[in-house]
């Protein structure tokens, strides 16, 4: 047990109240507001953070369950001054527009980004194995648990979309 | 310095498109996209304070009656727990938009299930979500609520009434007559970011960051709600996560954090629950609707009739305004238009985007649907017989009117078939495929607004007002409009939204806000330039400015010589609201296919042509219009509020269970902005965008389905249950 758990590459203590979900102990105790709280049930995807590479909605998980995690939030992945490939396509494509589903929509992408590298099927593959393209069709069913109540939905997949095929 | 302008007459001067600088109606990005993006924007609940308490809110578990008792004491021992707060200034109901005054107070006298009763307050949100739960309340219940809006007496909205002519006569002597009852369900904003609060004392000032729409009104209710004076009390939102409606007025959160905070002596934050904003703010009533068409042999109107049945709890004064378009969207000189209100015990119904036509054009244009197939007459061609010339009610003329317009560049785009069509005339698979369309019409608003624009001595400019920037692109508009008259590249324009030290804005609401406040920052540039002009020795009308420069070579900078240059817009709406009749419209065009044998439905493409004045910034501008599609894909087929029968609660209350459009519900959407100068609209010749895009896409997607499926549906959402039981066998 090492009490401790890695946000963006930092140490931090796991806090003292058990009932601290991830994305509290995030929000809160670490001044880290660039995740979302949207609907506080794992049903809206805004809360979405990457831990060990792989995405989860941090309001869904308790703080005290990540000792020894490495967590990436959306402040992680770029900044306004180095801003990610992806943080870049959504603001030329206007893959937002009030912005609270934004953090979650890239933090969520970027992640998805990776299970298609890595060959990871969905409902919308035509295939259980074999390789994985980021088609609209894969994009549109992989990203379906980050909603987006401005309905910036076409403009965010031909934003994932640019990046895949630069990517690609 | 102050200038006034009241618009009596329709400006043709279009000065804007006399400027150089060339950068209004260009697609830049967001000017607060990147702090977006990087999370670093900040929304009212992540504002950083020292010593904050957190609050929950406790809801009521009853319909109607009074809470008898609550037993502090017994949540008081908690660890962390400060306080337990019910005091009657407490609000228990949003305000309702533009209402200017406080909501319904005493928390104590319950109205709705899920109405707010009580604050607990706490060093951390554990704490206080856990005492909150635990929290012991004694009611004394008034059973018998009414509350089904079919089952109670209803209230007619005399002001809405039209009688003119016999529309029972012209239904009877009519070559082709519909008579169809549609039903709509309720519906939630459902913005992304919950209501929240952090209220703070600094003697008796109090400030206030809140998410909110309209601070130019929610400083007046929050006022009047604590018994203060305006200037004591401020706001501030400047990121607000969706409004949609649910932000209008002031909501429970607000009053209840800034009593909480005096009484605790510390800032004090209230994140309102998913569940609580869909119980206790707002919500769109369901509306049953009577459509009456009658036409002539060629498919011209000669009757035209809508009645429309609403709800809302005692007291309220809002009723959805379903027939605001149909009051002159089409002919008919027979016409018979009544709107009336139940009065019912579920929670309050206010304003969700676009109300009225929202779900008024729906229903109007699924008739129309039903009539073009009854006249043998294509559904375009239908609708471009029926444009009147002016308004059919009022006399009046249209500000401007798009409409035949968008339906045939629309038509053209989407590459519609205006050849004979029947039902179930395509089938891949397990899949009927079909398509349909519908107009759209949304009523043009507008508000007065005041902004103060700052020509910096460093050749940069300020714009500075309490409007919002709702996601809608207020900080990136007017930049580029501010830029555009004070030739600047809109990034040296800083504008500064969201707080009540700026002046008045109009809020952000009705489709209003960028027209208000764009023309309260066009007649404050155009003030300074006069000043400019005068420097030059040139007339305002003559004076050239681009990249900082005036054309005479002179920099902005040199002309300052060290001083600021600030003025203030006043805009004003005056008597052209009642000369004209003005709307932005619009046409949507939809192709669909529907599961043979599960009834689902899939929208395979969507299109939307839209003309609402002046574009301001064509990317924000289109992705309104995406917004509002988006939205009739929800109303079209997912989107419905359920109440318990029996205590009048709302029980699909999260986003789980209410279904809003997620990315695999919504295709590749294709938007045309038909361009063009509004003179009547606002002086600087645009309209509202912001809800168009949602007035009447639905029916776009219904009438596909028919003729996708051959199943023709009065009721909305579309689901597979209603469409299994709705197709032909």
């Amino acid at each position: 047990m090492s009490d401790t758990i890695s946000v963006n590459g930092e140490q931090h203590s796991l806090p003292s109240d058990p009932r601290t979900s991830l994305l509290d102990f995030l929000r809160h105790d670490l001044g880290l507001t660039g995740t979302k709280k949207g609907c506080d049930h794992g049903q809206c995807g805004a809360c979405t953070v990457i831990v060990n590479g792989i995405r989860i909605n941090s309001c869904l998980t308790l703080a005290a369950m990540h000792d020894g995690d490495e967590i990436t939030t959306i402040e992680g992945l770029g900044t306004p001054e180095n801003p990610s490939a992806l943080q870049k396509a959504f603001l030329e494509h206007d893959g937002f527009q009030c912005g609270y589903c934004t953090p979650g929509q890239i933090c969520s992408a970027t992640a998805m980004l990776q299970e298609i590298a890595n060959n990871w099927p969905s409902d919308a593959s035509e295939s259980l194995e074999g390789e994985m393209a980021a088609t609209g069709e894969e994009i549109r069913e992989r990203m379906s648990g980050n909603l987006c109540r401005c309905g910036a939905y076409a403009n965010i997949v031909a934003a994932i979309s640019e990046v895949a095929e630069e990517s690609a | 310095m102050t200038v006034h302008f009241k618009q009596d007459k329709p400006d043709d001067s279009n000065r804007l498109d006399g400027m150089k600088q060339g950068v209004l109606g260009k697609s830049i990005p967001r000017v607060e996209g990147m702090a977006k993006v990087t999370g670093t924007a900040p929304y009212s609940a992540e504002y950083p304070m020292t010593d904050c308490a957190e609050g929950v809110l406790v809801t009521s578990t009853i319909t109607r009656g009074n809470v008898v008792s609550i037993d502090k004491d017994s949540v008081l021992s908690m660890p962390g727990v400060l306080a337990v707060i019910d005091d009657p200034a407490m609000t228990t109901r949003a305000a309702q938009g533009t209402a200017d005054e406080a909501p319904q107070q005493e928390p104590g006298t319950i109205c709705y299930w899920g109405q707010p009763i009580a604050l607990v307050v706490a060093e951390t949100f554990e704490q206080a979500r856990d005492a909150a739960k635990h929290l012991p309340i004694k009611y004394r219940e008034d059973p018998g609520a009414p509350l089904d809006p079919q089952a109670v007496e209803a209230e007619e909205q005399e002001d809405e009434t039209v009688r003119q002519g016999d529309l029972d006569h012209a239904m009877a002597t009519a070559a082709h007559s519909v008579d169809v009852t549609y039903t709509t369900k309720g519906h939630a904003s459902a913005a992304m970011e919950p209501h929240a609060s952090i209220a703070q004392w600094d003697g008796d000032k109090l400030t206030v960051y809140a998410s909110l729409q309209m601070l130019n009104y929610n400083i007046s209710e929050l006022a009047d709600a604590l018994g203060m004076e305006e200037k004591n009390v401020r706001l501030v939102s400047r990121f607000v996560g969706g409004g949609f409606g649910s932000k209008l007025g002031v909501s429970e959160d607000v009053v209840a954090a800034a009593i909480a905070s005096k009484e605790v002596g510390r800032p004090v934050r209230i994140v309102m629950s998913r569940q609580q904003v869909f119980q206790c703010v707002m919500r769109r009533s369901e509306t049953t609707q009577r459509l009456r068409l009658a036409a002539d042999q060629s498919g011209k109107l000669i009757g035209f009739g809508h009645h429309a049945l609403v709800s809302n709890l005692p007291g309220e004064t809002f009723a959805e305004p379903v027939l605001q378009s149909s009051h002159f969207l089409y002919g008919g000189e027979n016409r018979d238009l009544m709107l009336e209100v139940a009065r019912i015990h579920r929670m309050t119904a206010g304003s969700v985007r676009a109300p009225g036509e929202a779900v008024g054009m729906p229903a109007l244009e699924g008739a129309m649907d039903v009539l073009a197939e009854k006249a043998g007459i294509d559904p375009v061609e239908l609708r471009l017989k029926n444009i009147p010339e002016e308004d059919p009610e009022e006399g009046l003329p249209f500000s401007s009117h798009k409409l035949a317009e968008c339906l045939r560049l629309g038509a053209e785009a989407f590459g519609w078939d205006s050849g004979p069509r029947s039902p179930r005339h395509t089938c891949e698979g397990e899949w009927w495929v079909g398509t349909g369309m519908a107009s759209a019409a949304r009523v043009h608003n507008i508000a007065e607004a005041k902004a103060r624009v700052t020509l910096k001595a460093d050749g940069s400019a300020l714009v500075e007002t309490d409007m919002t920037d709702i996601g809608t692109g207020t900080y990136t508009i007017l930049a580029q409009l501010a830029g555009e008259m004070l030739g600047l590249d809109p990034a040296q324009v800083l504008v500064e939204l969201g707080d009540t030290k700026h002046p008045r804005g109009p809020g952000s609401g009705g489709s209003w806000g960028a027209a208000s406040i764009g023309s309260a920052v066009y007649i404050a540039c155009k003030a300074i330039r006069e000043e400019l002009g005068q420097r030059l020795g040139v007339g305002e009308t003559e004076l050239e400015l681009k990249d900082g420069e005036a054309a005479s070579g002179e920099s902005l900078v040199s002309l300052l010589d060290g001083n600021d240059l600030s003025r203030e817009g006043h805009y004003e709406p005056g008597d052209i609201k009642d000369d004209f009749t003005a709307s932005g419209f619009g046409a949507f065009f939809a192709q669909v296919r529907v599961n043979r044998f599960t009834g689902e439905t899939r929208v395979d493409r969507m299109l939307g042509a839209f003309g609402f004045g002046r574009v301001l910034n064509h990317k924000t501008a289109r992705s309104q219009c995406l917004g509002g599609i988006t939205w009739s894909i929800g109303v079209a087929l997912t989107e419905a509020l359920e109440f318990d029968p029996h205590e009048g609660h709302l029980v699909n209350c999260d986003l789980a269970e209410y279904h809003v459009p997620v990315h695999r519900d919504v295709p590749d959407l294709e938007v045309v902005l038909v361009e063009e100068r509004d003179p009547a609209a606002s002086p600087i010749q645009a309209k509202g965008i912001g809800e168009l895009g949602m007035c009447g896409g639905a029916a776009a997607i219904a009438n596909a389905i028919y003729n996708a499926s051959g199943a023709r549906i009065f009721d909305y959402p579309m689901t597979p249950d209603r469409i299994l039981a709705a197709m032909p066998d």
